[in-house]
C-alpha cells in the first residue's frame, strides 16, 4: 500500500497535518483506500461544511466497518445536494425518508439487520440541526432511550439553511437569519433560547456522546471511530459552517469552524456514559469578535457601530463554555 | 383450527403465522390489544425471529417500518385514528417508496370531538396515499386478509393496509378458523425484495425527483394498484382451494341476481345490512348487497359490472367528506352506467352511533320508492342540530359546539324518558 505524501499542514494554527503523522494515523482522506462515501459531483455550495464533514465523517465509519454500512439521511441541503435525481454521490447504501424521522428509519434497519443476523452492518443516521434538534427530536429521543445501535450523526450549521437560512432551536444568540431579521431594538436571533443538544444527548445516558468540527477533521474521524467501538445509541454533533447562512468567505469554512472552537463557542468534547471524558483544549482563547466579524450574520454586531452589550453577552457565553469544560489548556 | 377468540387476537395470531421480521408498536384504542398479543408471542419466544420495538409515536412505527422494510424484513404494524393520522407523512412516505409493509387500521373516528368508537374515517382519509386497502366484514376474513396482504404486499412492493371494524370486529369474541403454520407457508412465500439497502450492492433509495420524472414515478404507482385488481380475485381463488373459505377478493355480492336496488357498503356492517335485505327479500323487495373488500384500488370494472341491472344504488358510509357528502357514493358514482342520480348516500354509524335494522330498512324503502334525499344522515338528531343552528344565530359568543350539544342531547334524553 503505497502513501501519497499529502500536503496537509494547515499554516499559523496548532493542528498537526497528515504528513507529520505516521501513516496509521494520518486522516483516511489521505489514502488511496479511501471510500470516497460522499463522492464528488454533488451540488454543495463551495465551501460547505457539512458536504466537508460527512465525507469524513461517513469515509470514516466505512473505514471502521470494513464498508458494511448502511445509511439514512434527513431531508435538508446533505440530501438534496447529493442526490439529484437520477445521480447520486453515495456510495454507501443510503435512505431518505423524511425530514423528522430518520432517526426511528435508522431504528428499523438496525432491527431489520439484527433479525437477519447481520449484525457486523452498521447503521448511520444523519441530519441537519434542524432535523435533529426541532423536527427528528422526538423519533431522535426514542432512538436514544431505547438505546437503538445507530450512530446519529448532526450537521450543526445554526439554522434552516436548505429552505433558505431560517432559525432553528440551533441557531445562536443575536444571529441574523430569514427568520431572525437584524431589525428592530434586539436584532437577530434571541438569548435565552435554543437547546444543547449533546447534553440532551448525555442525559440519555447513552453510550458515546461527542462533538466535533471541520477544523479537526481527524479529531472527527478519531470520535466516528470511537463511536463505532460501542453498540447501542451513539451521537455526534458537527459544527459545520455554511457560508451561504453565515455569510462568509467560501475559504473561511475551516477557519470559521476553528474559531468557534478557539473562541469557546462551540466545545468540543466527548462523554461515555453520561459523563464528560474528554476534551479538546484550547491553546490560547480568541476572543469572540473574531469568530463572530467575518459572517454576515452577525454584520449588525459591528456596524453602523459596535453593539458592545451583545458581544459582552456572546463572551460571557464563550466563557462560561470554558469553564464547563475546562477548555483551556491549563484548566 | 376452530378457536373462539377475540378478533384482535386473531389477528395477533395470523399475523405471528405470516412471520413478520418488525413489529413496531404504539398503543391506541381499538388497536391496543392486537400489539399486545403480538408483542406476548415475541416475548415468549413464540414468535421468532422478530424484533418487536416500542416505539414513541405512531410516526416513528411507521418510520421504523420504513426502515426495517427498505433493509429487506417483513415489516408489520397496527393503528388506528388519531395514530393514523399522526404518521401520515410517513404513510404516504411508504407508499411513495414501494415498501411493502402490512398494516392493520382498527377503523375508528377522528377527533375533534374526541371519539374512540368506529367509524371509517381514518381509513377513508388515506384512501388517496398510495396503500392498497382491504376492508374486513367478519373476524375470519380480517384474519383471512392479512395471509393475502403479505403475500399482495411483496409481490407488487406495495404497502397493504387491512381495515377492520374498531370494537366490532377487535373486541368480538368469534369463532374462527385458525390456519396452521404449513398451510400459510404453502400461501406466503418468504419476503424477496425489490429493493433492497445491501452494503454488497449499495443503492440510494429516496432520491429528489424532479419534474422530468416525478409524473412517470407516480403513474408506475397507479400501474401497480392496477395490476393488484388483476391479481386479488385470482389469489382469493387460490386462497378458497387452499384454505377453504371465501375470504377477500375484490368484492362480495348477495341476494344480487334479479336486484333492482343495490346497497354498497364496507366492513362489519355488511351483516345488518344482510340481515336487513333478508328481511326485505321476504316482504317481496327485489334488492341485494354489494360489499366492498378491496376499496383501493376501486375495482372499477367489477363494480360496473355488478351494477349494470341496478336501477338504485344506496351507498352506507362510515364516513363521509365535510361539505361533499359521501365517499365511497362518490366513487361508486365512477363504476355506475345509470343516471348519477340513482346513487344515494347514507350516512351511518359516525363515532360509533348503532346502526339498525329498522332504520336501514327505512332508509333503503326510502331509495326504492324514489322518496329518499340524495344524502341522508342516518338517524340524525335534527332538534338538537337545530338548537344548535339557533344558538348561534342567537348569540355570537355561542360557545365550543360539541360541548353544548351534549349538554342539549343529555337533556333531550331526558325529556323522552
Ligand atoms: C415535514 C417537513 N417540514 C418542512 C420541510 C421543509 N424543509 C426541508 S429541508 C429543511 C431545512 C433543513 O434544515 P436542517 O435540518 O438544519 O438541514 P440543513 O439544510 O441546514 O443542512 C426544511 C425546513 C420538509 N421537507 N418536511
Ligand atoms: S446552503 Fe450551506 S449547508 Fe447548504 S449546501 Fe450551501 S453551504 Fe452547504
Ligand atoms: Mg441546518
Amino acid at each position: 500500500m503505497s502513501f501519497q505524501p499529502v500536503k496537509f499542514y494547515q499554516t499559523g494554527t496548532f493542528t498537526v497535518g497528515n504528513r507529520l503523522l505516521p501513516d496509521g494515523e494520518r486522516s483516511v482522506q489521505s489514502t488511496v483506500r479511501r471510500h470516497n462515501s460522499l463522492n464528488s459531483g454533488h451540488r454543495a455550495c463551495q465551501g460547505c461544511g457539512e458536504a466537508l464533514g460527512a465525507r469524513y465523517a461517513i469515509d470514516a465509519a466505512m473505514e471502521v466497518t470494513g464498508g458494511q454500512l448502511i445509511a439514512a439521511n434527513a431531508t435538508g441541503c446533505l440530501e438534496v445536494f447529493s442526490t439529484p435525481y437520477p445521480e447520486t454521490s453515495w456510495q454507501v447504501p443510503w435512505i431518505h425518508s423524511l425530514f423528522g424521522n430518520t432517526a426511528a428509519v435508522a431504528t428499523g434497519i438496525a432491527a431489520a439487520l439484527r433479525v437477519k443476523g447481520r449484525e457486523d452492518v452498521r447503521v448511520v443516521a444523519q441530519g441537519g440541526d434542524g432535523g435533529t434538534t426541532d423536527i427528528g427530536f422526538g423519533c431522535l429521543s426514542g432512538m436514544f432511550e431505547r438505546n437503538d445501535d445507530v450512530l446519529y450523526i448532526c450537521y450543526d450549521n445554526g439554522a434552516y439553511m436548505n429552505t433558505g437560512v431560517q432559525r432553528s432551536s440551533a441557531t445562536p444568540p443575536a444571529a441574523r437569519t430569514a427568520t431572525t431579521a437584524a431589525v428592530g431594538s434586539t436584532p437577530g436571533n434571541t438569548f435565552g433560547q435554543g437547546k444543547d443538544l449533546p447534553a440532551i444527548a448525555m442525559a440519555h445516558g447513552i453510550p458515546y456522546v461527542a462533538t466535533a468540527t471541520v477544523s479537526e477533521l481527524r479529531d472527527l474521524e478519531a470520535k466516528v471511530r470511537r463511536a463505532m467501538e460501542f453498540r447501542g445509541a451513539r451521537y455526534l454533533h458537527i459544527l459545520v459552517p455554511c457560508p451561504l447562512g453565515w455569510g462568509h468567505d467560501s475559504s473561511l469554512t475551516i477557519r470559521m469552524a476553528r474559531l468557534a472552537h478557539e473562541s469557546g463557542i462551540f466545545p468540543v468534547f466527548e462523554a461515555e456514559n453520561g459523563e464528560v471524558t474528554g476534551v479538546a483544549k484550547i491553546r490560547r482563547q480568541v476572543p469572540v469578535e473574531e469568530y463572530l466579524k467575518p459572517q454576515k450574520r452577525y454584520a449588525h454586531l459591528f456596524s453602523p457601530r459596535p453593539n458592545e452589550d451583545v458581544i459582552r453577552r456572546i463572551q460571557a457565553q464563550a466563557d462560561r463554555n470554558i469553564r464547563r469544560y475546562r477548555l483551556l489548556q491549563d484548566s | 383450527m376452530l378457536k373462539q377468540i377475540e378478533g384482535s387476537h386473531a389477528v395477533a395470531e395470523a399475523v405471528a403465522l405470516c412471520r413478520p421480521e418488525v413489529i413496531c408498536a404504539y398503543p391506541i384504542s381499538p388497536q391496543t390489544h392486537i400489539v399486545e398479543g403480538l408483542g406476548e408471542m415475541v416475548k415468549a419466544g413464540e414468535l421468532s425471529p422478530c424484533e418487536f420495538i416500542n416505539v414513541e409515536s405512531e410516526f416513528a412505527a411507521m418510520s421504523v417500518a420504513i426502515g426495517a422494510s427498505a433493509a429487506g424484513a417483513r415489516a408489520y404494524t397496527a393503528t388506528a385514528s388519531q395514530g393514523l393520522l399522526f404518521m401520515t407523512e410517513a404513510v404516504f412516505n411508504a407508499a411513495g417508496m414501494g415498501l411493502p409493509i402490512v398494516m392493520t387500521v382498527a377503523n375508528r373516528a377522528i377527533g375533534a370531538p374526541i371519539n374512540i368508537w368506529n367509524d371509517h374515517t381514518d381509513s377513508m382519509s388515506q384512501r388517496d396515499c398510495g396503500w392498497i386497502q382491504l376492508f374486513a366484514e367478519t373476524n375470519q376474513e380480517a384474519l383471512d386478509l392479512h395471509i393475502q396482504a403479505f403475500r399482495l404486499a411483496e409481490e407488487l412492493s406495495l404497502p397493504v393496509m387491512v381495515c377492520m371494524d374498531g370494537f366490532i370486529l377487535t373486541h368480538a369474541y368469534e369463532r374462527v378458523d385458525m390456519p396452521t403454520q404449513e398451510q400459510v407457508d404453502a400461501f406466503l412465500p418468504p419476503f424477496e425484495p425489490r429493493q433492497v439497502l445491501d452494503p454488497q450492492d449499495p443503492v440510494s433509495m429516496g432520491a429528489m425527483v424532479g419534474p422530468e420524472a416525478f409524473t412517470e414515478v407516480r403513474y408506475l404507482a397507479h400501474v401497480k394498484q392496477m395490476q393488484a385488481l388483476d391479481l386479488i380475485p385470482g389469489w382469493a381463488e387460490e386462497f378458497r382451494k387452499a384454505f377453504g373459505r371465501d375470504s377477500g377478493g375484490l368484492m362480495h355480492q348477495y341476494r344480487m341476481e334479479d336486484a333492482d336496488t343495490v346497497v354498497v357498503a364496507l366492513g362489519s356492517v355488511l351483516g345488518t345490512i344482510k340481515d336487513t335485505v333478508d328481511g326485505l327479500r321476504e316482504k317481496g323487495h327485489r334488492i341485494g348487497v354489494l360489499g366492498i373488500t378491496c376499496f383501493r384500488p376501486w375495482p372499477t370494472s367489477a363494480l360496473r359490472a355488478a351494477l349494470e341491472r341496478a336501477r338504485k344504488v344506496s351507498v352506507v358510509e362510515k364516513a363521509f367528506g365535510v361539505g361533499l357528502g359521501g365517499i365511497v357514493s362518490a366513487n361508486v358514482r365512477t363504476s355506475y352506467s345509470g343516471s348519477l342520480d340513482d346513487v344515494f348516500t347514507v350516512i351511518a354509524g359516525l363515532g360509533g352511533r348503532p346502526i339498525t335494522r329498522e332504520s336501514l330498512a327505512r332508509a333503503f324503502t326510502e331509495v326504492e320508492q324514489g322518496t329518499s334525499a340524495p344524502l341522508v344522515f342516518l338517524d340524525l338528531n335534527r332538534a338538537a342540530v337545530d338548537r344548535a343552528l339557533a344558538r348561534e344565530r342567537e348569540s355570537r359568543r355561542s360557545g365550543p359546539i360539541a360541548e353544548a350539544l351534549l349538554r342539549d342531547v343529555g337533556l333531550v334524553t331526558a325529556q323522552l324518558r
